[in-house]
């Protein structure tokens, strides 16, 4: 095809997806999916659901941690947790992620500690963990900044020989953006051994998908000479197998690969907007029927795979999970306040360090005062 | 020493650091084949290979953003943007990312970046060809910023930001790329000064000149003439504009305590303005007269036939310069004018 001279229909449609789970957890086959997950057995699916249990329990501490004034700031990730955890498992360790700020199963996944899930929102540090450390960079605040980030190491990949993969998570706000397009251009000249998975939760703050779209997002990457499939965000199982497939192509030299996970956002794009003013109670009642983490219950208990003591087990470890993310948070402290000044540069710049000190000695003045008055 | 252009030293510059690190890239729009449009990596593909020389799209963000990812993975990207204008679409990426990405990560995460900029005006460009936005990167803490004026300068200073753990700005004047000089290709790093180090173009007595990159050539012009007149001008190439180096500049001014600061950007929230309030905060006591700016108009970048009323000459620095010695000049009379409009002015006055 060398040119369109029609308007393609709408298709935004969120049906119109591969699926191997249906949202009642009845295990289908997809003869493009299916291959790459015929391994799944009931222990790994089980590992899925305890991921997924998880995050959702780090997201549900974070909401009430934002509630309750101990963190400034929360975004949700509560409904995305199939392609977040799903995708993820996909990686081998010393493959690179590159995540936005909503990716807290991607994080969990790759190891994150509960300190990190809580302490930039804090407002402690802008990053708990050292991206080296497992494998993935500080989550980005910047809409889809990370996709470049992640095809440059992907390019570094290529020089190294190496046969890693770079992976790059963002939502369908950021498919709008030019460096989520000039990504996929650097990506497929290079053939860079990358994987773009767009998590389409349905909305960018306030504005639906259709304000960014007006043609399935993965319909786009072709276009950029990139394979890609579009998937039921909601089911862990697709999430894994699209992976898989796109991690092989990317691995095996084929070029970058992508992802369009269907998904939804159930709670609000942060703890700051209200989205009962651009979304209607119908709507987010329809998606929670779809839930990810019920899904996979009932396919485990359909299987007799599910049972009580499972269920306390995985709740017991979501319990603990939970508890420790609060600790983390309540038990924070900051850095000391001639610290805003560390690290801006790696040798030392005379400028700043001029500041260092004059800032030093007048913090030094307050102590001086205080030892007087003792 | 051989005497070669500045485009040849940045030439020699970039092999040398490529020669020296395997982890060093170049890459840019153009690099490759041709050599970039001013032929600054001229030869380096054919040396190097495309895995190291990488001719890129055409998207700067893309560029600077991938670059990014180069540096995570240990690289040492050196990027060229093609021209000064064409920063602005990689002005996010070098900002929020390149800037910061140390920071936000409290070190973990080193970002070696060199950023070449062919810049400024002069050279009859078309719009957008000849802008000077380096204020906008001093003003951006965790970048280095460097503007080189000959090419000695221009070759050991390019291997120093290629080696350094820092992001680093690196401005190059298009006006004198091919303006010839002598150029020490065996110096060692380890002995040459510092990348922060302000030099001492012209020693004089009278008045400190303070400029930097595509300007020192028409300050040290202007020296000459002032001496014909009895003036004494002492010309400091700032070389570094992020940090900049001001035990040298003080020293300069607490001597002559006249200060003239020159540059072709535009003068408001200008490289100027910085350097006459921090000149003033640690030299008040030794000023003789208000200092003095001599910049580009506060005007988007005028058409080429029109940019020489635009870039500061050796006339509109002299005239500074008699200002600051209190010598008749272009401003005698208005500044009463314009202390008299200040004064009706201000706040409710409906004058500003």
């Amino acid at each position: 095809m060398a040119h369109t001279l029609t308007t393609p229909d709408l298709a935004v449609g969120v049906d119109d997806v591969a699926r191997l789970l249906t949202p009642d957890g009845e295990r289908i086959a997809d003869p493009d999916l299916g291959r790459w997950v015929a391994d799944v057995d009931h222990e790994l699916l089980r590992g899925l659901y305890r991921d997924m249990v998880l995050v959702r329990r780090i997201d549900t501490e974070g909401i009430a941690l934002q509630r309750q004034g101990q963190v400034g700031l929360w975004a949700p990730c509560q409904g995305q947790e199939a392609v977040q955890v799903g995708t993820a498992r996909a990686l081998r360790a010393d493959d690179f992620a590159f995540p936005s700020y909503r990716e807290i199963g991607v994080n969990f996944v790759r190891g994150a500690k509960p300190a990190d899930f809580v302490i930039a929102w804090r407002g402690e540090e802008h990053s708990t963990f050292n991206p080296y450390d497992i494998n993935t960079a500080t989550p980005q605040i910047i809409i889809g900044a990370q996709t470049l980030h992640a095809v440059g190491y992907a390019m570094g990949i290529q020089r190294d020989g190496a046969d890693q993969v770079a992976a790059t998570y963002f939502g369908d706000g950021a498919t709008s953006q030019g460096d989520v397009n000039e990504a996929m251009i650097f990506a497929s000249s290079f053939r860079a051994p990358v994987v773009f998975v767009c998590s389409n939760n349905q909305y960018a703050i306030s504005e639906p998908v259709t304000v960014q779209a007006k043609y399935p997002i993965a319909g786009r990457a072709p276009g950029f000479g990139i394979p890609s499939v579009r998937i039921d965000g909601n089911d862990v199982l697709a999430s894994l197998a699209a992976m898989r497939w796109a991690i092989d192509h990317a691995r095996s030299g084929k070029g970058p690969a992508y992802i369009e996970a269907v998904t939804y956002r159930i709670g609000p794009h942060t703890t700051s907007d209200d989205p009962t003013r651009y979304r209607s109670k119908d709507e987010v009642e329809r998606w929670k029927q779809r839930d990810p983490i019920a899904r996979v219950e009932a396919l485990l208990r359909a299987e007799g795979a599910f049972d009580d003591e499972f269920a306390a087990s995985v709740a017991s470890d979501a319990d603990e999970l939970g508890a420790k993310v609060r600790e983390a948070t309540l038990t924070a402290t900051s850095r000391e306040p001639i610290g805003v000044l560390d690290h801006v540069y790696e040798e030392p710049h005379t400028g700043l360090q001029e500041q260092r000190r004059e800032f030093g000695a007048y913090l030094a003045g307050f102590e001086a005062s205080e030892e007087a008055s003792r | 020493m051989t005497e070669m252009t500045m485009v040849k030293a940045i030439n020699a510059g970039l092999r040398r650091a490529m020669a020296d690190d395997p982890k060093v890239v170049v890459m840019g729009e153009d690099v490759g084949r041709l050599g970039g449009v001013f032929r600054i990596t001229d030869g380096l593909l054919d040396e190097f290979g495309a895995a190291r020389v990488i001719d890129t799209p055409l998207a700067e963000s893309g560029i600077m953003g991938t670059a990014v990812g180069l540096a995570l993975r240990g690289y040492r990207p050196v990027v060229e943007i093609q021209f000064d204008g064409f920063v602005y679409p990689a002005f996010d990426q070098i900002v929020c990312q390149v800037a910061k990405l140390h920071y936000r990560t409290r070190g973990n995460v080193k970002m070696p970046i060199t950023i070449r900029i062919p810049w400024a005006g002069g050279v009859g460009a078309a719009e957008h060809h000849s802008e000077s936005p380096e204020a906008y990167f001093v003003h951006t803490s965790g970048l280095r910023v460097i503007a080189v004026s000959n090419p000695q300068d221009a070759y050991v200073m390019l291997r120093q930001a290629i080696a350094s753990d820092d992001p680093v700005v690196y401005f190059e004047p298009k006006r004198l790329y091919h303006q010839k000089g002598e150029v020490d290709l065996d110096v060692d790093l380890a002995d040459a000064p510092p990348m922060g180090l302000a030099r001492v173009a012209r020693e004089g007595s009278d008045v400190t000149l303070l400029t930097y990159g595509s300007q020192v050539t028409t300050a040290l012009d202007a020296a000459i003439a002032a001496e014909d007149e009895g003036v004494s001008i002492e010309v400091i190439d700032l070389r570094s504009l992020s940090p900049v180096d001001y035990r040298t500049v003080t020293a300069s001014v607490r001597k002559t305590g006249r200060v003239v600061v020159t540059h072709e950007a535009a003068k408001e929230a200008g490289v100027g303005a910085e350097l006459v309030a921090s000149v003033t905060e640690r030299c008040f006591h030794y000023l003789e007269a208000p200092p003095q700016r001599v910049t580009g108009h506060d005007i988007p970048y005028p058409p080429a036939k029109l940019e020489k009323y635009h870039i500061p000459d050796l006339d509109r620095i002299l005239d500074a310069v008699d200002r600051v010695l209190d010598k008749p000049n272009s401003l005698t009379g208005l500044e009463e004018w314009r202390t008299a409009e200040t004064g009706r002015a201000g706040v409710g006055g409906g004058v500003l």
